[in-house]
């Protein structure tokens, strides 16, 4: 027992600060917190497998993000057959073109010498390959941006339930991941850094830019859901008898008719949202749970074993037989699609897709910090860094403002230095998160719940 | 004359943007080139720095304009570069020796000082966001224009103009002073030897009796002179924005890469590789192909090769190609 009351304390003081946020602002607000927590937890284990596991540092983590969330667009919209009958053709044949590229490619690298004549024939090939695509494409994308462009203007996607999609982001990210592996896992490791942060971006501007694939920055709104709607929840009987039940005292204390009415319509609306919010809740605890128990038992593992051996000394996992370059890669894959599930988890829960708000410093250095922060190598450290500094990252507007009007409070309403403070109280979020930091950089090296490694 | 005229509309709407904004690139990847061959990380506060120096001369833009300094027709913020690069150089040595200097001294691996330095962007950015605020701002006074469109044309009578942006010229001058002197100490005064010797191998260096609190200090004074004069330029040419400075760190990554990092001369190559590259690729050719061929043959698309919305992914796009080709950059990199 004494082994984990490290973590124990840790999470009950973390659930403690969720519960203080409910009782003083508001349980909707602690359980957007706390979902966003869930979720990103889930993003630190997929950045801590590649990170604790394997020693791969990955600054790519927003690209993963975004086609996570990518993939509720592709799975769970409704298909829109106008701009499938328009362009969908050019786009199947572009897809095509794109895979005779890559196995053309593929076939001159593998059954020729390197010469000048195959760097010469692969440069024909994509080339010509892309003057094709911009030749098939263009009249598509034009015809399917046109398909009733305020609403529509692309190509939907499959109609699945949007559950589906959290499995699709894990594909779409894992395939990013295994071509970014390719191309960049050899770099050293602050090249890798800096290449995967430079692909993600890439990744993002094509969401961003290509309108017939997911709207773009125009957005995609109104995403199924997983959970009961609250409108439907406020006319629907079950649940007013709930909320009836849940609050008859301060009910029975009020006497007019009309307002005990009014304050019961009340109660359902607030009770409605906090009944979404718990079944994502539910959801999203049931996910990082999942993970949680396949990622301790796979780091205790022989693979697990393999893993560290790689990432503390490459020379003599190498010398031992195991393949260095397959091990990475597969565990670049693995926490990719870890972390695209969590884009898809965060797209469904906040029910619209929008690929403008994918930035480097709230999707991959926070992320970084989280993981930093919690310990890395150590999944119950990386959760734990979610959750804190998610918390921080959300409530240290609130706790700046607080404390500039404690601290101003001899200064008069209209002094302008107060003013000012006042007006950029948003910003202490990166000064407390880039001050938690660096403290936990430097005194406590390996995060607040460390590596602890003993062999069963 | 179609020909000239053709040649006038690249100039103008290609070159000569290019020109400027590979300058202000190339500072900010020599600082980036300096700071990974001195120090041995790669510095992910970069943007921020820049943003930070920039900050100053803003404030002391505004400052002078209050109290009726300025520089007549050349912009006031030239006047508050010595200011604002004294500022810069008191910060970096301060971050230096409250966060940095441990992890040197401990010689931590590379990884942890980006991780740090991540750390040093986020309180940088805090900072700078509490004292300025996020909004756009223009601190650009003085003449505007050098040679405007329509004084080309009735100059030479051709269809096309060319004009010559004050910030543009002030840029190009700049860059090429301060790089020219940089080069000069690195490669001709006794403590730019002393420099190089450390960046090449640090423990024959240390053995050679080369003091490296010295070399670390100048490394910081240098690369507070190149972030500052390179942000205010862009700043001057563009606007001053926190978070715009903030996402040029990644063109300038880029172009420090694919010069070959640690390298200052391919750095300086690198930004202008980087700058042509974006522009050229995103530029719609259709005015300047209408001029070379017969009328009939005119082009009636844009004769665009990329949209310009993907204009930081060509950049990007670049440099996976130069890493995947040769990851050691155009001019190989490592040492100053």
């Amino acid at each position: 027992m004494r082994k984990y009351s490290n973590i124990i304390a840790a999470y009950s003081i973390m659930l403690v600060l969720i519960l203080l946020v409910g009782i003083f602002q508001s349980w909707s607000i602690a359980l957007t917190i706390l979902n966003y927590c869930l979720i990103s937890a889930v993003m630190t284990i997929g950045a801590n497998i590649q990170w604790g596991y394997a020693g791969l540092i990955n600054f790519g983590i927003m690209g993963y993000t975004a086609l996570g969330g990518l993939a509720v667009v592709l799975v769970s919209v409704d298909p829109v057959q106008q701009a499938w009958q328009a362009g969908g053709l050019n786009i199947l044949i572009c897809f095509w073109i794109i895979v005779v590229m890559v196995v053309l490619i593929r076939y001159l690298l593998k059954y020729f010498n390197k010469s000048k004549y195959r760097t010469y024939g692969i440069a024909f090939v994509i080339i010509g390959g892309i003057l094709l695509l911009r030749l098939t494409a263009t009249p598509g994308i034009e015809a399917i941006e046109a398909v009733d462009p305020a609403k529509t203007g692309f190509l939907g996607g499959m109609g699945l339930p949007v559950l589906f999609s959290w499995i699709g982001g894990a594909f779409l990210a894992g395939g990013l991941a295994f071509v970014v592996g390719k191309i960049a896992l050899g770099l050293r490791a602050d090249y890798l850094a800096i290449a995967t942060l430079l692909i993600a971006e890439i990744v993002v501007s094509i969401i961003k830019h290509e309108e017939w694939l997911a709207r773009g920055v125009k957005n995609v709104i109104g995403l199924k859901r997983p959970a009961p709607y609250e409108i439907d929840l406020q006319t629907s009987q079950w649940f007013i008898n709930l909320v009836e039940k849940f609050h008859s005292k301060k009910l029975s204390m009020i006497n007019s008719i009309t307002e005990r009415q009014d304050a019961l319509s009340q109660f359902v609306i607030d009770a409605s949202s906090v009944y979404v919010k718990l079944c994502f809740t539910g959801l999203f605890l049931s996910v990082v749970i999942v993970l949680l128990i396949v990622t301790q038992k796979a780091l205790y593992s022989p693979w697990g074993r393999k893993m560290r051996a790689i990432r503390d000394n490459e020379e003599a996992a190498s010398a031992m037989g195991k393949n260095i370059v397959k091990e990475h890669l597969f565990i670049f894959i693995l926490g990719s699609a870890i972390v695209g599930i969590a884009g898809a988890m965060m797209v469904t829960n906040d029910g619209l897709f929008t690929p403008g708000s994918y930035r480097p410093m709230r999707y991959t250095f926070v992320i970084w910090v989280m993981v930093i922060v919690g310990g890395t190598g150590n999944n119950f450290g990386a959760i734990l860094g979610g959750f804190v500094v998610w918390f921080l990252w959300v409530e240290a507007a609130p706790m700046a403002l607080f404390l500039i009007n404690l601290f101003t409070s001899h200064l008069p309403e209209t002094n302008s230095v107060r003013v000012h403070l006042i007006e950029s109280a948003p910003y202490f979020r990166f000064l407390v998160i880039g001050i938690g930091l660096l403290t936990i950089m430097r005194y406590r090296p390996k995060g607040i719940l460390p590596e602890k490694i003993e062999i069963k | 004359m179609d020909f000239i005229n053709a040649i006038v509309v690249l100039t103008n709407f290609t070159i000569i943007p290019a020109l400027a904004y590979g300058s202000q690139l190339a500072l900010g990847a020599i600082f980036v080139t300096l700071i990974y061959a001195v120090l041995r990380f790669a510095n992910f506060a970069t943007g921020d720095m820049m943003s930070f120096g920039t900050m100053f001369a803003v404030l002391l833009t505004y400052y002078f304009q209050s109290i009726g300094l300025g520089l007549g027709f050349l912009p006031t913020a030239l006047l508050t570069i010595p200011f604002a690069i004294i500022m810069m150089i008191l910060y970096m040595l301060l971050i230096d020796k409250f966060v940095f200097s441990y992890y040197r001294i401990k010689k931590s691996p590379p990884v942890q000082f980006a991780m740090v330095s991540v750390g040093v962007m986020f309180v940088t950015q805090a900072i700078i966001r509490i004292i300025i605020g996020p909004s756009d701002r223009r601190f650009l006074d003085g003449e505007k224009f050098i040679l405007k469109a329509t004084e080309f044309k009735e100059m030479t009578g051709l269809n096309e103009g060319l004009t010559l942006k004050s910030t543009q010229a002030i840029t190009i001058v700049v860059t090429l002073i301060i790089v020219s002197i940089m080069f000069w100490f690195l490669n001709k005064t006794k403590t730019g030897t002393s420099m190089r010797a450390y960046s090449d191998n640090e423990d024959l260096a240390l053995l050679s009796g080369i003091d490296p609190k010295r070399v670390v200090l100048i490394t910081w004074v240098i690369a507070g002179i190149l972030a500052t004069v390179g942000g205010i330029l862009y700043g001057l040419d563009k606007s001053y924005r926190p978070f715009v400075y903030f996402n040029n760190m990644l063109p300038i990554f880029a172009a420090a890469i694919v010069g070959g990092i640690g390298n200052p001369f391919g750095a300086f190559l690198g930004g202008y590789v980087i700058a042509f590259a974006e522009i050229l690729i995103t530029y719609a050719y259709k005015r300047f192909i209408a001029y070379l061929v017969p009328e009939s043959m005119e082009p009636d698309s844009l004769m665009q090769l990329l949209s310009t919305d993907y204009k930081f992914a060509v950049s990007f796009s670049i440099l996976v190609i130069v890493l995947l080709i040769r990851p050691s950059g155009i001019f190989k990199g490592k040492t100053i």
